[in-house]
């Protein structure tokens, strides 16, 4: 009798124990459940606040969103101000720092992956270019104003904004070339030197060849970076109300080409966004949202070309 | 040389191989030029901030500079103290920092320690998205549509306030910290979290005790990093925070930033060599030394860590 007592309460006591074993699992499963809704939660609040950026910019804005938007010049009735000196502003610095940055930058990302001896002078422009990717860029801005403004006086021209942005996506060029390299392999380069390549021979005909997909996602992504910089445009001194347009880069006489334009004073979108954002009047508002939704929509197609393209190159290598 | 050689009429072959590796030398000379080109940014940065504050700094004393509390260059009753527009700048990254710290490391675990490879493939490329907007948008976003909303929970806020630009700076630098603590986490080895599971461990005491006590220096990095970016940015609190320079640590009034200040002076017609010009570059250089050391530091924490496993 005595035994069989025991026994239950053996029995008994392992089944609670057991339950209390299975309810603390099931606690600690649950805390894992809450821990990763919250963690998605917290990935999520960037998108939303994007969407929600984006919507309450089209809303506020979508009056605007007409043809003439695009093809008048800024004045002071907001009802009839326009975009056209700002975008076409933006388009030539665009190509100014597209010239500037790109050849310097993948020229440089190819000497530091293919040429450059380890000894601290490589290890100098190495420490330069990370340094560079983390300097703010109004300091760029700062530079421009006392180099190129003053120092070399180009004036607040196009040549000077295309040249600062320029500088400011050098590392992110150099960066991008110098990791899509760094995915060739060796075998590559070895097989080109064996059939009597010099290392120019082996450099431009096999390993840019081979990164041109990489460096092409970070060209577009640094482009997109430098259509949406405000601050060094504004610290050179760029001035917003400008009702003309610069000289055309081509004409219909020889040699066709024209280099007017490059001193020319400008302005571009995010200039154009800001100049109406800070005036009172909220007429100019709906204008300023008008175009930061076109800057949103323009760096948001870049970045996700740029972004499927590296998805793409990811896929598609078989060495 | 190359003449010389020739003259003594060597092979044609061996000349040929002569002009080759002079044509392959002077192409390793233009690239290392072009790599150059980034210690020579970084020099020209330093020699132009150091030799406009050097003028600005035969007008004002350094003890000014530091210890006066109010900084109004522009006025006729000028003054020259750094400190409003430093806690201007230190209030908006503070309030930035308070947002992206616990958001971004929530992410960061979530992402290296939670999320599938199918969720991890989706949210990254969002998460770049984010990082590419540029930040004048985010400045209409803060001083329109933030602001007004806080405005219905707190309606003494004024218009232009350092709480709504810090907020919106906050999510802005979220990615950084996200990226960079979770490439912390990933880098403590497998074997740490499978000691963990063995011992019966959940994946939220895993993460939570084994995972980021691992990772602190790199999550520290993101951190002082973040902070680096929270310093430097501009368009956000020069459209949302106010230019009007202002000795508070209070979030809820409007300050200027030392890049608000600088943009502000941008905006007008200053003439080239005068105070006012001089002490955007004064501002610069403080700007800088503070986003260089954070970067200094972060760096080095971050190595630290790579070196431990």
């Amino acid at each position: 009798m005595q035994a069989q007592d025991t026994q239950s309460n053996k029995k008994a006591s392992v089944l609670a124990d057991l339950e209390a074993v299975r309810s603390m699992i099931r606690r600690h499963k649950f805390n894992d459940l809450v821990f990763a809704s919250i963690g998605l939660v917290a990935l999520m609040i960037g998108l939303l606040t994007l969407l929600t950026l984006f919507i309450d910019l089209v809303m506020d804005g979508y009056p605007r969103f007409n043809m003439q938007f695009f093809s008048d010049f800024p004045s002071r009735r907001a009802g009839s101000a326009g975009l056209l000196s700002a975008w076409v502003g933006s388009v030539l610095v665009m190509a100014v720092t597209f010239l500037a940055a790109v050849p310097v930058g993948v020229a440089a990302g190819l000497y530091l992956e293919e040429y450059a001896p380890k000894n601290w002078f490589s290890d100098l422009i190495e420490i330069n270019v990370s340094n560079l990717a983390g300097v703010p860029s109004i300091i760029y801005g700062l530079l421009a104003l006392g180099l190129f403004v003053y120092g070399l006086d180009l004036g607040q021209s196009i040549l000077t904004a295309g040249l600062t942005l320029g500088l400011l996506i050098l590392p992110t060029v150099i960066v991008s070339t110098r990791e899509a390299i760094r995915g060739i392999p060796v075998a590559i380069r070895e097989a080109a030197y064996a059939v009597g390549a010099t290392k120019w021979q082996v450099v431009s005909d096999h390993v840019v060849k081979y990164s041109q997909g990489g460096i092409l996602t970070g060209v577009i992504i640094g482009m997109s970076r430098a259509i949406g910089e405000t601050a060094p445009i504004i610290t050179i001194g760029a001035l917003t109300f400008i009702a003309f347009l610069p000289p055309s880069p081509v004409t219909d006489v020889a040699p066709y080409l024209n280099f007017e334009w490059l001193s020319s004073g400008f302005t571009v979108l995010p200039i154009q966004m800001f100049n109406w954002l800070s005036r009172p009047d909220h007429a100019f508002h709906i204008n300023a949202a008008a175009t930061g939704a076109i800057i949103i929509l323009v760096t948001l197609l870049m970045n996700g070309t740029a972004i499927y393209l590296r998805y793409k190159i990811r896929k598609n290598i078989k060495w | 040389m190359l003449n010389n050689i020739t003259e003594l009429a060597i092979s044609p072959r061996l000349a040929k191989n002569i002009r080759r590796n002079v044509k392959e030398r002077v192409i390793e000379l233009i690239l290392m030029l072009a790599a150059l080109s980034a210690v020579f940014t970084t020099f020209a940065i330093v020699a132009i901030l150091l030799y406009e504050s050097f003028g600005f700094f035969e007008t004002v004393s350094l003890i000014d500079f530091f210890t006066d509390t109010q900084w109004t260059p522009l006025f006729e009753d000028a003054h020259y103290g750094i400190m409003p527009l430093i806690a201007g700048t230190l209030t908006t990254s503070l309030v930035a920092l308070a947002v992206a710290m616990p958001v971004g490391t929530i992410a960061a675990i979530y992402l290296s320690e939670f999320a599938s490879h199918k969720t991890r493939e989706i949210t990254k490329p969002i998460l770049e998205l984010l990082v590419g907007v540029p930040t004048i948008a985010f400045g209409y976003f803060a001083l329109l549509f933030v602001t007004p909303l806080l405005q219905i929970i707190y309606p003494d806020l004024p218009g232009f306030n350092m709480l709504s630009a810090g907020l919106v700076m906050g999510v802005m630098i979220v990615p950084y910290i996200a990226s960079v603590a979770e490439d912390a986490m990933r880098a403590v080895p497998m074997s740490m979290r499978e000691g963990s599971y063995a011992m019966g461990a959940t994946r939220f005491q895993t993460a939570l005790r084994v995972v980021t006590p691992a990772a602190t220096s790199g999550i520290v990095a993101a951190y002082i990093l973040a902070i680096s970016r929270a310093v430097g940015e501009t368009m956000v609190v020069a459209v949302a925070a106010g230019q009007q320079p202002n000795l508070t640590f209070d979030p809820t009034e409007g300050a200027a930033t030392i890049t608000a200040y600088i943009v502000q002076v941008a905006m007008g017609d200053l003439p080239h060599a005068s105070i006012g010009y001089q002490s955007i570059f004064a501002a610069g250089l403080v700007l800088f030394v503070m986003t260089l050391a954070f970067n200094i530091i972060g760096y080095v924490v971050r190595k630290k860590f790579r070196e431990q496993y």
